[in-house]
């Protein structure tokens, strides 16, 4: 017994001393640099929806060149204690503004808000924020889905598009919808089929999906999920896929279209500069195509002829602001008229979205 | 040529060195692979050490990872004392959380705040029970695996749990995002000195069950059945009943930390709230020999390890899979080392076998 409280004795004081050097080793700088911390949902090297996030404070620490240090903790569950404890360590590590970014990070986020008032948060796809250090950010995803479905639409020899979708709640019910009204717009036989996945990120669930709905006959495949799997499994079957979040020609470069993208770094870019200026404050924004941190990627020699063009038209009256996504008439899958002829929803009105549209297979569970 | 014999009898000395043994072992491979991806070992182990313990901040972040652990490596030492391998700790923490959820969502308003949360953990700590029930039962009626059993019940619970978050416990004000509702106040755990007040129970509960094991006659007859069942079956024991009262506890503390996890931490019930708290348990469990004063302290040692490794993820930017990697190596050295406490390994032996 008394070797074993010797032990015990020698760790306490051997790791005693490593705290010591550990405080005595950071040095006192002058300038402290900005640090912005980044809690992510998914890997990194995810290919997608975290890569184009991690993209984003790249290009945010290279802008800065210095004068902000960005620090981030990857694969973060959705639970609060995963990420009170990721931003918890962020702080402690000198964090003075934290992105959250998935949407079930959102309650941790409001209650570390009031956790600590001198921390600035912004949450993305979320809807809850405050007066004073809280803020979120979203965009019109809707634009860019709208003309992938036209690239989809046009494509489709089969009319029938596959679509491998992560969760059924409003965000993607949005997506779905603008994406089938944009194949449609092109083709008025083409349906969606849906598959949920109830995951972000699941390489081998996404495959499954895809490959279930190939056995369906669907010959062009598009995805609100995380990952390459579904753009792989088209590429394996020899048909088409249009990607989300980021550039994944390389890992199926025959099939891969085209991807509706976030430019996530003009926006971390933005805020940064408020935070550093001192002019910041809550705001849930809404980013567009007109203001570039919404984007369809350049179509791919794979897509179909003329689809550029129609897409470049379509974009054009995009930015211009005269060409409303979701205008009526609009149909819901039994064939109700939800927006009448002639309206055009707003973006409240998008966000209360709770059917799917005429055309599209697969239910809301 | 190599010989493996059994070893006669360990010393207690000679089984705590072994152990010790391979834990530094441990380290050193983790920090082998570490030195691989580029980083400076002592750095990231010192950085750990640092980054679960240097400040009040992190002491109390480290604190809150071990009492989950404490508990359910409570709940496992005493189904382990009796040789009863409750893998299921994992699943029987789920089961209890869900049970308190129940109250939480439909009885909040109807009673005060300790009321609701005691509610909360009696049904907490029998639904808990009731899991690791089954596969007791099965064990002495059938003589089922029990190994097997405990483990396959953690996804049956993984999937009942799932299916309420994504169904007919879905929260309507969530936009269709698949969460159960938040606890109202008067189901959420109070905190003591900016703790949760979990960490009292925790310690209440190691002297409780120290005082169970060693001093009493059911925790005797625990033991009794654990080193030999035929003596227990000689000295007239109820076997059965020992080994059915025993799951009962040992699932019933698991089933608390899932009520703690979900009233004080989550707020909510969710998939994901278990943390694999489960499986960490079975190694913190195993380290402190099913002693309950040292779980206190394995316990502790694995939270730092946690802490630690999501500190250093952030601080040194490494991967989140090397705390994960460490874990793994602690737990292949010491079960590994289980073999070295029971045999030894030696040239040529005189014994004629």
């Amino acid at each position: 017994m008394k070797k074993i409280l010797a032990v015990l004795l020698i760790l306490v004081l051997v790791l005693g001393t490593f705290t010591a050097c550990g405080g005595a080793k950071e040095p006192a700088k002058a300038a402290e640099p900005l640090t912005v911390g980044f809690i992510y949902v998914g890997p990194i090297g995810d290919g997608g929806f975290t890569y184009a996030h991690d993209q984003g404070r790249i290009y945010l620490e290279d802008y800065f060149k210095g004068a902000v240090k960005t620090i981030y903790q990857e694969s973060v569950p959705e639970t609060m204690q995963d990420v009170t404890n990721a931003a918890k360590n962020m702080i402690d590590q000198g964090a003075k503004v934290i992105f959250t970014t998935s949407f079930g990070f959102m309650d941790a986020t409001e209650a570390l808000a009031t956790q600590y008032p001198d921390v600035i948060f912004m949450h993305f796809s979320g809807f809850k924020m405050n007066e004073t250090n809280f803020g979120n950010y979203f965009g019109a995803m809707e634009e860019a889905r709208y003309l992938s479905g036209i690239v989809a639409g046009m494509k489709t020899k089969t009319n029938k598009i596959g679509y491998v979708a992560a969760f059924p709640y409003t965000e993607l019910l949005i997506g779905i919808n603008a994406f089938t009204l944009g194949a449609q717009s092109v083709n008025k036989d083409a349906t969606v089929s849906v598959v949920w996945t109830n995951s972000w990120f699941d390489p081998a669930k996404e495959k499954d999906a895809a490959t279930a709905l190939l056995d369906q006959g669907c010959d062009v495949l598009a995805q609100h999920v995380d990952t390459t799997g579904p753009q792989i499994a088209a590429e394996e079957r020899g048909v088409w896929a249009i990607g989300y979040n980021s550039d994944s020609s390389a890992a199926a470069p025959n099939a891969f279209m085209t991807a509706p993208v976030w430019n996530h770094g003009i926006y971390y870019v933005a805020q940064i500069q408020k935070v550093i200026d001192g002019t910041w404050k809550p705001e849930s924004y809404y980013g567009t195509m007109a203001d570039g941190y919404i984007g369809l990627l350049p179509l791919t020699a794979v897509a179909p002829e003329g689809a550029q063009a129609k897409v470049d038209e379509i974009q054009a009256k995009i930015v211009a602001g005269t060409f409303p996504i979701f205008t009526g008439p609009i149909f819901d899958q039994t064939g109700k008229e939800v927006v009448p002829a002639g309206k055009s929803l707003t973006r409240e009105e998008i966000w209360k979205m709770d059917y799917l549209v005429k055309g599209v297979q697969g239910s809301l569970k | 040529m190599l010989r493996i014999i059994k070893r006669e009898d360990v010393s207690k000395r000679q089984s705590i060195l072994i152990r010790f043994i391979a834990i530094l072992l441990s380290l050193v491979f983790s920090g082998v692979f570490i030195f691989i991806l580029g980083f400076n070992p002592i750095e990231v182990f010192g950085n750990m050490v640092i980054g679960a313990l240097g400040t009040e901040m992190r002491i109390k972040e480290t604190i809150i990872k071990a009492i989950p652990l404490i508990i359910t490596s409570l709940g496992i030492l005493v189904a382990f004392k009796m040789k009863f391998w409750n893998i299921g700790g994992e699943g029987q923490i789920i089961m209890g959380a869900f049970a308190a959820t129940y109250i939480a969502l439909n009885y909040s308003d109807n009673f005060s705040r300790p009321v609701v949360l005691i509610l909360m953990m009696l049904a907490a700590m029998i639904t808990g029970g009731i899991w690791a029930f089954i596969p007791a039962f099965f064990k002495v009626k059938f003589g089922t695996n029990e190994t097997i059993f405990t483990l396959m019940m953690n996804y049956i619970a993984l999937k009942w749990v799932t299916y309420l978050q994504y169904g007919p416990w879905k929260d309507p004000n969530s936009q269709g995002f698949p969460k159960v509702a938040n606890f109202e106040v008067n189901a959420i755990l109070p905190s003591v000195f900016g703790i949760h007040i979990g960490w009292i129970i925790a310690i209440v509960l190691t002297i409780i069950i120290a005082i169970f094991m060693n001093y009493t006659k059911k925790g005797y007859e625990i033991t009794v059945v654990g080193e030999s069942i035929d003596t227990a079956k000689y000295a007239g024991m109820n076997i059965k009943m020992i080994v059915i009262t025993a799951m009962l506890i040992s699932g019933g503390l698991c089933g608390l930390t899932g009520m703690i996890q979900a009233s004080a931490i989550e707020k909510t019930l969710t998939v994901s709230l278990s943390g694999g708290y489960g499986f960490t348990a079975i190694i913190t469990t195993w380290l402190s020999n099913l002693k309950a004063p040292f779980v206190l302290m394995t316990s502790l040692a694995f939270a730092v390890l946690l802490q630690g490794g999501s500190y250093i993820q952030i601080a040194m930017q490494v991967p989140s899979s090397v705390a994960d990697m460490i874990q793994g190596m602690i737990l292949f050295f010491v079960l590994g080392s289980e073999f070295f406490i029971r045999y030894t390994i030696g040239l040529k032996s005189k014994e004629v076998a």
